[in-house]
């Protein structure tokens, strides 16, 4: 078993077997985050680009330190003070960031789509680090190797995922990957949120959408927040104040799961939000175990990707549709 | 291009003995095993150095801890591994500080795969002396690394290739010279 693909795009696409294989091949990255001396030199004189096209701290740092760990440096594109803010296409950027040789380029993007995009165009790997609301793998990865470290398997688990579903790239690759290990998933949040037709986003895999959250906690092995954006909060016409009394995780809701549950949140959290500190703090809060495991699944990534450049495969998200040409313009 | 088998240089019986001298000579040399361990290296070093461990533990009772090392990480032709090896997880259950560790391999060739544990054992921490025991030195070194324990030493050409054959790895137990011929 191996990392065939140049790119990591999504999860959606790669087997139970791959997925597996990239969980595995991050345990000795979990080793190193231990040793005194985290530094390795696997990718000396490599150089890993940072494109964040979209606003990131916790991602951009995790892979910044993910590529420093081992030996490659980075360079840095933040939106706020790049070109394209002065009208440059996605496309154009890319190119003048590749231009500088890079070894691999990792994007967030608020578009879905963007980084299967750029893919197309470039010759060296591409990773996803969230597109719009379509996927964000590395969380995906890292939420699954939290949960087996814990549980001691990904294998059939009630999975409950709360709040903004829709807007959610975390949950999409959070079901591509667990639904693949016979997870069974329950959507819960205001309806604006959690339309009926999220059921469907991943053929095979049975999910349920439920409103009332003691309902969708019920029986839960694992439970997945997700920050509420509280600039979305004016889109359903819902207050802070009903949010917390409909769908704040407290002590007392979380009697209601399993009594071994246990409970993620990709970050930032909104604390007295949609999450109590108490919870969030507890012992079965895994917040801070799945920050030091996005720094091993990264440095997996950026490893498989880098040292696998020179004869890996088309990224099965990719493989629709044939390579462009690299002279093709925006 | 294909592989014929040319010489069988050890038996069962003959790997189990040797084993049995290494452990003891290990023993006699290091003057003290208190703060003595052994570290296997992925993937035949770590059954000869529990193996190692075992005979040890037959002279007086000497218990020494075993480590695993992949050396993986640590190589320095990253663009000529087989795309993507496979890493396999390290672990080294004690404190590396201030101990005298004996690295564990099967074969010693260029010396490549030694000049990489030890980068990794040094990044764990500083021990006081690191030496190497292998079943099988044969010869043509790139880097200036000897074994202070050696199993048997065996001239090879080039093309000649030793396997070490352990029954946890490969359910058979031998070492055989095979050539590349064609």
């Amino acid at each position: 078993m191996s990392y065939r693909f140049r790119d990591l795009l999504a999860l959606e696409p790669l087997t139970a077997d791959e997925l597996r294989f990239l969980l595995d091949q991050s345990k000795p990255f979990q080793e190193i985050q231990k040793h005194p001396l985290k530094k390795l030199a696997t990718l000396r004189g490599k150089t890993v680009a940072l494109a964040f096209f979209e606003n990131s701290t916790r991602t951009r740092i995790s892979f910044n330190t993910a590529a420093s760990r081992l030996g490659a440096d980075t360079m840095n594109l933040q939106a706020e003070a790049s070109s394209i803010k002065k009208g440059e296409t996605l496309l154009d950027t890319a190119f003048n960031l590749n231009a500088m040789k890079p070894d691999c380029l990792v994007m967030r993007h608020s578009a879905s789509g963007a980084a299967d995009y750029v893919a197309r165009y470039l010759d060296i790997p591409v990773v996803n680090a969230g597109d719009g609301t379509h996927e964000h793998p590395s969380q995906g990865l890292l939420d699954a190797l939290t949960i087996r470290d814990r549980l001691g398997t990904i294998q059939n688990l009630n999975v409950t995922i709360l709040g903004d579903i829709l807007h959610s790239r975390v949950a999409r690759s959070n079901i591509h990957l667990l639904g693949k290990f016979g997870s069974k998933f329950t959507l819960c949040g205001p309806s604006i949120w959690v339309p009926r037709e999220l059921e469907k986003i991943a053929p095979g895999v049975p999910i349920r959408c439920v409103y009332k959250m003691e309902e969708a906690l019920e029986g839960a092995h694992v439970i997945i927040m997700l920050r509420v954006q509280t600039e979305r909060l004016d889109d359903p016409p819902l207050s802070a104040n009903d949010y917390i009394l409909l769908y704040q995780l407290h002590a007392q809701r979380l009697k209601l799961a399993n009594r071994d549950a246990i409970v993620l949140h990709p970050g930032p959290i909104n604390r007295g939000i949609e999450i109590t500190p108490d919870v969030a703090d507890g012992p079965q809060s895994c917040v801070l175990e799945q920050v030091t495991n996005g720094v091993a699944v990264r440095m997996a990534i950026l490893y498989l990707v880098i040292a696998g450049a020179t004869e890996s495969g088309t990224h099965p998200a990719l493989e629709a549709k044939p390579k462009e040409s690299a002279n093709a313009t925006d | 291009m294909h592989i014929i088998e040319k010489a069988q240089l050890m038996s069962a019986e003959e790997i189990d003995r040797t084993l049995q001298r290494l452990a003891h000579e290990i023993v006699e040399k290091s003057g003290g095993t208190k703060h003595l361990a052994l570290i296997g290296i992925v993937r035949r070093g770590v059954p000869l150095a529990q193996r190692i461990a075992r005979a040890m533990r037959g002279i007086d009772g000497v218990d020494v801890p075993v480590g695993i090392l992949d050396i993986t990480l640590y190589r320095d032709d990253l663009s000529k591994v087989a795309p993507q090896a496979v890493l396999r997880s390290s672990d080294i259950p004690f404190g590396v500080d201030n101990m005298d560790l004996v690295l564990v391999d099967d074969v010693l060739y260029t010396g490549r795969t030694i000049r990489a544990a030890m980068n990794g054992i040094f990044d764990l921490g500083r021990p006081k002396r690191v030496r190497l025991c292998v079943l099988i030195d044969r010869g043509h070194r790139e880097m200036p690394i000897e074994a202070q324990y050696t199993g048997r030493q065996v001239q090879t050409s080039d093309t000649e290739i030793i396997e070490v054959r352990l029954r946890e790895i490969d359910k058979e137990e031998r070492v055989v010279l095979v050539d590349r011929v064609g």
